[in-house]
């Protein structure tokens, strides 16, 4: 997203979308889809009234899921990927809990860590972690050995092959991982925050819809788009900021 | 002086063990450049391996001026067939790695700057790896491991995956590098001439499992113009190729 090229393909396809959109409301004629245009003008009257509470709770929510499952994530898959005893220890319990359907487990997180912050965030990192943990594991394994090799002749430390290898070797793929574990966070959040909270775009959306106030809802729905969108052009950002020899 | 007494290096694979080395025995003098020669398979790259303590597996005894290997004591320059640098580091970060690993920081002395000017990398400085070509990205190597003014210098058939032109280029860029710091130096290859051209002495392995066959004096190392000269150069070319289908 860092060309003139892409913002004009993401301009285009944003625009097919909200004629699309237009022209269904305009042939169904039903309060249930109004017009993109009532939508837009609805956010601009109540984004910062209504609605800016609700975001910075949602960020923040997928902020500290993603930073937990990375920081639990990556330092795991690292090691499974580096010592082959620890990979043969753990790879099995993670391809076991994997396809777990862990929002089936909201209730017991509910039950265990009550309905406040720290279940949402236990929800997001429960069903995005394995996925962090497996891409960096395969990064790690997938490095050439000659490159290990050139380092361990020149007696390089552990500490050195981990700052001069493992993590900018693995950094590309670590982000996209969390690129794919982005879109899942967002609508796992979605999920967590109809229930016991009344801050975030899931609730606000769910409350919309209960008040019958569509207008609330679709701009609740296109706001939440909206930030999925900016969380990505983020990393895509960092990415070649952080991996330029790509 | 690089002692090597009765090395032998087993690997494991599924089927049992393999001897890829026999009972090696071989002292090197120092700042002298040995070409080792053998047919593929010899493990000949296992006795790198050894030598630059990446394997450490292995029978008999293994001495650098009378010590055991160890990379972080020793200054090994190790240049490998694909070249081993790292792609996430631009030319100069890889030219002074081995720097910043032996010492904690990289800055380019004077020895550096010729080298890097000796080479003709000095304009190549911030690009990346994979925005070079073979020959550039082998110059790359060659000035990592001179830099480190390296105890002892192995190359692992570093040229042969360059087309024949530009083999010879580095060829004599790296004897020109070479006699500026003349280090202790192995030189692995599967090519009869770049083994008289590069070595002043040329150790011969057999076949699998590789012993050596015998350690021939190079009367053509040094010589001007070897290539246009046929004397010396056919004796002894048809000499090692004799050595090496004896087996």
């Amino acid at each position: 997203m860092q060309s003139k090229e892409s913002w004009r393909g993401a301009f285009c396809s944003l625009a097919v979308v909200l004629v699309a959109w237009w022209l269904i409301s305009w042939i169904i004629r039903l309060p249930i889809v109004p017009s993109p245009v009532d939508v837009f003008i609805n956010i601009g009257q109540d984004f910062f009234t209504k609605m800016e509470n609700h975001v910075l709770y949602s960020l923040g929510r997928i902020f500290g899921g993603i930073g937990l499952s990375i920081i639990i994530g990556v330092p795991l898959g690292y090691l499974m990927g580096t010592y082959e005893r620890v990979n043969r220890l753990l790879s099995p319990l993670v391809y076991f809990t994997y396809p777990v359907p862990k929002l089936a487990l909201l209730p017991v997180v509910m039950l265990l860590f009550g309905l406040g912050e720290a279940s949402k965030l236990i929800m997001i990192v429960l069903i995005v972690v394995f996925q962090i943990i497996v891409s960096s594991r395969d990064a790690v394994v997938n490095i050439p050995p000659e490159i290990f090799r050139s380092l361990q002749s020149m007696g390089a430390s552990r500490i050195q092959m981990l700052t001069e290898i493992i993590l900018p070797a693995t950094l590309p793929e670590v982000l996209t991982a969390t690129r794919l574990a982005l879109g899942t966070a967002v609508s796992i959040l979605f999920f967590t925050e109809t229930f016991g909270t009344e801050f975030g775009m899931g609730y606000f959306i769910m409350d919309a819809w209960l008040r019958v106030d569509y207008l609330d809802m679709y701009g609740g729905i296109v706001v939440l788009s909206l930030m999925g969108f900016l969380l990505f052009t983020l990393i895509d950002v960092a990415e070649k900021r952080l991996s330029p020899w790509r | 002086m690089i002692t090597i007494r009765d090395l032998s290096v087993k690997y494991k694979t599924r089927r049992g063990e393999i001897l890829a080395l026999n009972k090696v025995n071989i002292s090197m003098d120092t700042r002298e450049l040995y070409t080792v020669i053998g047919p593929s398979g010899c493990g000949k790259s296992t006795l790198l391996h050894v030598l630059s303590g990446i394997l450490t597996d292995f029978e008999g005894s293994v001495l650098i001026d009378g010590k055991g290997i160890d990379p972080r004591n020793q200054r090994i320059g190790l240049v490998l067939q694909n070249y081993g640098l790292l792609p996430w580091k631009t030319v100069y970060q890889n030219v002074v790695l081995g720097l910043k690993i032996k010492q904690g920081r990289a800055e380019l002395d004077d020895y550096g700057s010729w080298l890097l000017k000796q080479l003709g990398i000095e304009d190549l400085l911030h690009r990346y790896p994979r925005e070079l070509s073979g020959g550039q990205q082998q110059r790359v190597a060659l000035a990592r491991a001179f830099m480190m003014k390296p105890d002892l210098l192995l190359m692992d058939e570093p040229f042969s995956a360059l087309d024949a032109i530009t083999r010879e280029e580095v060829q004599e860029l790296f004897l020109k590098a070479w006699h500026q710091n003349p280090v202790n130096t192995v030189f692995v290859t599967h090519s009869v001439d770049e083994a008289l051209y590069l070595g002043r002495k040329i150790a011969v392995f057999s076949p699998s499992p590789g012993r050596i066959l015998e350690v021939v004096d190079n009367p053509c190392f040094n010589q001007d113009n070897l290539r246009s000269r046929n004397d010396y150069y056919i004796e002894m070319s048809s000499y090692l190729r004799n050595l090496l289908t004896r087996g």
